[in-house]
C-alpha cells in the first residue's frame, strides 16, 4: 500500500516539480544539445565511416566492411605507432611523475625561494608545444645547434638527434617530459598540503626516518593525486602529436620509430585523404585509452587510499 | 670544530637542494632564454661554429620585422585572440548553467544525461575531429573563425568541473533565496554563480591553456594562412623558414609572448587554478 503514493507522484508531477525539471533542460540544453552534436555522435559516425574507402575523388565512399581493419593489422607502421605511442607514455608519465613528485615535495616544505621555483618549472606549460619544439629542435639541430656544440667542447661527437632513429624517440621524450612536469608538480604540492602536518610530527616523535615517512605516510596520502595525476598524464601523452609532428616530417629517417597513432591518424586522413582508413587507426588509440582507463580503475583500488 | 660541523650538517642539505633546484629552473628556463637570443642574431652568425657565439654580437631587431610582414602576424593575432576569447565565454556561461542543474536540481533524465558528459571525458578527441571537420566542411564555415571555436562551443570538462564546485556549496544559501522569493534562474544567477568565482576562473584559465596550445583542429581546418593560429602558423613557418633560424626563433618569441604575459601577470590565479581543478576533479 505505502508504495502508492510513491509512484502516483513519479506518475504526476507537481507544479513545483514541473517548474524545476524545466528549469533544469533549459539549463543543460546547450551543453547537452552540443555535446550531442558535437561529441556524441560523431565517435559512431566515426566508427561507421571505418568501415568506408574514401579516396581522393569526390565524395564518393565505398563500403568494404572490414577491410580497413584488416589493413591495419598487417600495416607495419600502425603497429611501430602503437608501440610508439607506449613507448612514449611509458616513459614521460614514468620518469615525468616521479621527478615531478620529488619536487613536489621538496617545495612543499620550508623552504626558501619555493614560490620561485614552482613559477619558474610551470613555465613550459603555458608555452605552446609549436613553438616548444621548434626550439628544442634548434637546439637538437645536428651542424648548428647547441648541445652537438656543447659535446664538442668536451670532444664527443655530435649526436643526430632527431634523424637518427636509435636516437629521436629519446629526444622527444625529453621534451615531453620537460614539457609537462610543471603541471604534474603543481598537482602534487597541492594534494600534499592536504596531509595533516601532526602526521609527520608523530612520526619524527616514533624515530622515523625521512624514506619511511615518504614511503608510508608522503605517498599513502597523496595517492588520490597521484591517481588524478597518472591518468590525466597518461590520456594526454597517449594522445602525443604536436611535438612529433613538428619535430619531424615524414620523410625524416626516423619516421617509423617515432610516428604516434594520432600522427598517424592525422596523416591518413588529411594528408592522404583516406578518412575511413585514418577512422580505423583512431578506433586502435581509443580502445587502448579505454582498456588502460578500466585497468586503472580496477587497480586503483589496491595502491589508492581514499580518506 | 664540533659547532662548526654540526652547523655545517644543517645547512647542507638545503644548499644541495637550492643547488639541484637552480640546475632544473636553468634546464626549463634556458630554452626560451636560447630562444631569445637566436632571434637577435644574423643567420650567418647562428650557424657559426668556431668561434661560437653565445650572446649576439648586435642585437638584430630587423628579424622581428621581417616575421611580423611576411607572417601577417596582428591576423594570426587576432584570430588566436578571438578564438581563445570565444571559447571561454561559450564553456564558462554553458558549462556553468549545465553544471548547476546536475549539481543542484532533480530532473528526469539527469543520471542518463551525466553519464554522457563523463563519457565524452573519456574518449580521445581525436575521435571527433572527421566529423567535426565535415560538418564545418557542410556549412561552408571553413577557414573562419566559427570554425576555430566549434569544437570549443560547449565543455563537458568545465560541465564535470564546475559541477564539483557547486556541490560544496552549503544547500542552506540557496533555500533561503528561494524562500526570499528568488525562482531557480535567480538563484542560481545571483546567489550560487559568485560563489564559485574560483571554479569560473580555475575553467577560464584551462580553456584559454589548451585552446592556445591546440594545434591538430587549427591546421586541419583552417588552411588559410590568414585563418590560422598562432600556434597552426608555427608549423608552416617552421617549414618555409628551413634553415632560417634567427627568423624562426623571432617567430616562436612572438607566438609565445602572449601567454607568458599572461602568466607573469596572473601566476598565481594560473598556478591556483590548476591546483584546485586538480583536486576537485
Amino acid at each position: 500500500m505505502s508504495q502508492f503514493p510513491a509512484a502516483e507522484r513519479k506518475a504526476r508531477p507537481t507544479q513545483r516539480q514541473w517548474n524545476e525539471w524545466r528549469w533544469a533542460w533549459g539549463l543543460i540544453a546547450p551543453t547537452m544539445i552540443g555535446l550531442i552534436v558535437l561529441n556524441i555522435i560523431p565517435i559512431f559516425q566515426t566508427v561507421y565511416m571505418s568501415f568506408f574507402k574514401s579516396g581522393a575523388f569526390g565524395k564518393g565512399n565505398l563500403y568494404v566492411g572490414l577491410e580497413n581493419y584488416r589493413t591495419l593489422l598487417a600495416d607495419t607502421q600502425v603497429w611501430s605507432a602503437t608501440r610508439n605511442t607506449l613507448v612514449y607514455t611509458l616513459c614521460v608519465v614514468g620518469i615525468g611523475t616521479v621527478l615531478a613528485l620529488l619536487l613536489a615535495v621538496a617545495l612543499n616544505g620550508k623552504l626558501r625561494g619555493k614560490g620561485v621555483y614552482r613559477t619558474l618549472y610551470f613555465i613550459p606549460m603555458v608555452a605552446t608545444p609549436a613553438a616548444v619544439t621548434l626550439i628544442w629542435k634548434w637546439l637538437y639541430n645536428y651542424r648548428f645547434g647547441l648541445f652537438n656544440h656543447l659535446l664538442s667542447v668536451f670532444g664527443i661527437a655530435p649526436v643526430n638527434w632527431i634523424d637518427d632513429p636509435n636516437v629521436a624517440m629519446i629526444s622527444i621524450v625529453i621534451v615531453g617530459i620537460w614539457s609537462t612536469l610543471g603541471y604534474s608538480m603543481v598537482l602534487l604540492i597541492a594534494g600534499l598540503q592536504e596531509i595533516p602536518r601532526d602526521y609527520y610530527e608523530a612520526a619524527q616523535i616514533d624515530g622515523a626516518s625521512a624514506q619511511k615517512q615518504f614511503f608510508h605516510i608522503t605517498v599513502p596520502l597523496v595517492s588520490p593525486t597521484l591517481f588524478f595525476v597518472l591518468v590525466t598524464s597518461v590520456i594526454t601523452a597517449m594522445q602525443v602529436f604536436d611535438i612529433v609532428y613538428m619535430m619531424l616530417g615524414v620523410t625524416s629517417p626516423s619516421y617509423d620509430a617515432t610516428v604516434s597513432l594520432v600522427y598517424l591518424f592525422y596523416n591518413n586522413s588529411f594528408k592522404y585523404s583516406n578518412k575511413g582508413y585514418g577512422s580505423a587507426v583512431i578506433m586502435v588509440l581509443l580502445v587502448i585509452i579505454l582498456l588502460i582507463t578500466a585497468l586503472q580503475n580496477r587497480m586503483q583500488k589496491k595502491w589508492v587510499h581514499y580518506q | 670544530m664540533e659547532k662548526l660541523s654540526f652547523s655545517f650538517r644543517k645547512h647542507r642539505a638545503p644548499i644541495l637542494l637550492h643547488a639541484v633546484l637552480i640546475l632544473i629552473s636553468v634546464i626549463m628556463v634556458f630554452p626560451f632564454v636560447w630562444m631569445v637570443l637566436t632571434s637577435l642574431k644574423t643567420v650567418t652568425e647562428s650557424t657559426r661554429m668556431a668561434p661560437f657565439s653565445f650572446l649576439p654580437e648586435s642585437f638584430q631587431w630587423v628579424n622581428y620585422a621581417t616575421v611580423w610582414k611576411q607572417n601577417d602576424f596582428f591576423q594570426l593575432y587576432l584570430n588566436t585572440f578571438g578564438m581563445v576569447a570565444l571559447r571561454v565565454l561559450c564553456a564558462v556561461v554553458f558549462s556553468a548553467m549545465a553544471a548547476y542543474a546536475f549539481a543542484r536540481l532533480t530532473f528526469p533524465g539527469k543520471r542518463f544525461l551525466f553519464g554522457l558528459v563523463l563519457f565524452q571525458m573519456m574518449v580521445p578527441t581525436q575521435v571527433f575531429v572527421i566529423p567535426q571537420y565535415l560538418m564545418v566542411d557542410a556549412m561552408g564555415m571553413r577557414n573562419t573563425l566559427f570554425a576555430l571555436v566549434f569544437p570549443g562551443l560547449v565543455s563537458a570538462f568545465g560541465t564535470f568541473l564546475l559541477r564539483q564546485f557547486f556541490m560544496g556549496l552549503p544547500k542552506e544559501l540557496e533555500e533561503s533565496a528561494r524562500l526570499d522569493g528568488c525562482n531557480i534562474g535567480q538563484t542560481f544567477v545571483w546567489v550560487m554563480l559568485p560563489l564559485t568565482h574560483s571554479g569560473l576562473a580555475a575553467l577560464a584559465i584551462f580553456t584559454v591553456l589548451f585552446a592556445f596550445k591546440d594545434l591538430m583542429w587549427p591546421l586541419v581546418v583552417n588552411t588559410d594562412i590568414g585563418a590560422a593560429t598562432l600556434s597552426s602558423a608555427l608549423s608552416k613557418i617552421g617549414s618555409s623558414y628551413s634553415v632560417d633560424y634567427p627568423n624562426l626563433m623571432a617567430a616562436s618569441v612572438l607566438a609565445v609572448v602572449p601567454m607568458l604575459l599572461l602568466y607573469s601577470v596572473f601566476q598565481r590565479q594560473f598556478i591556483e587554478g590548476i591546483a584546485t581543478s586538480g583536486g576537485k576533479l
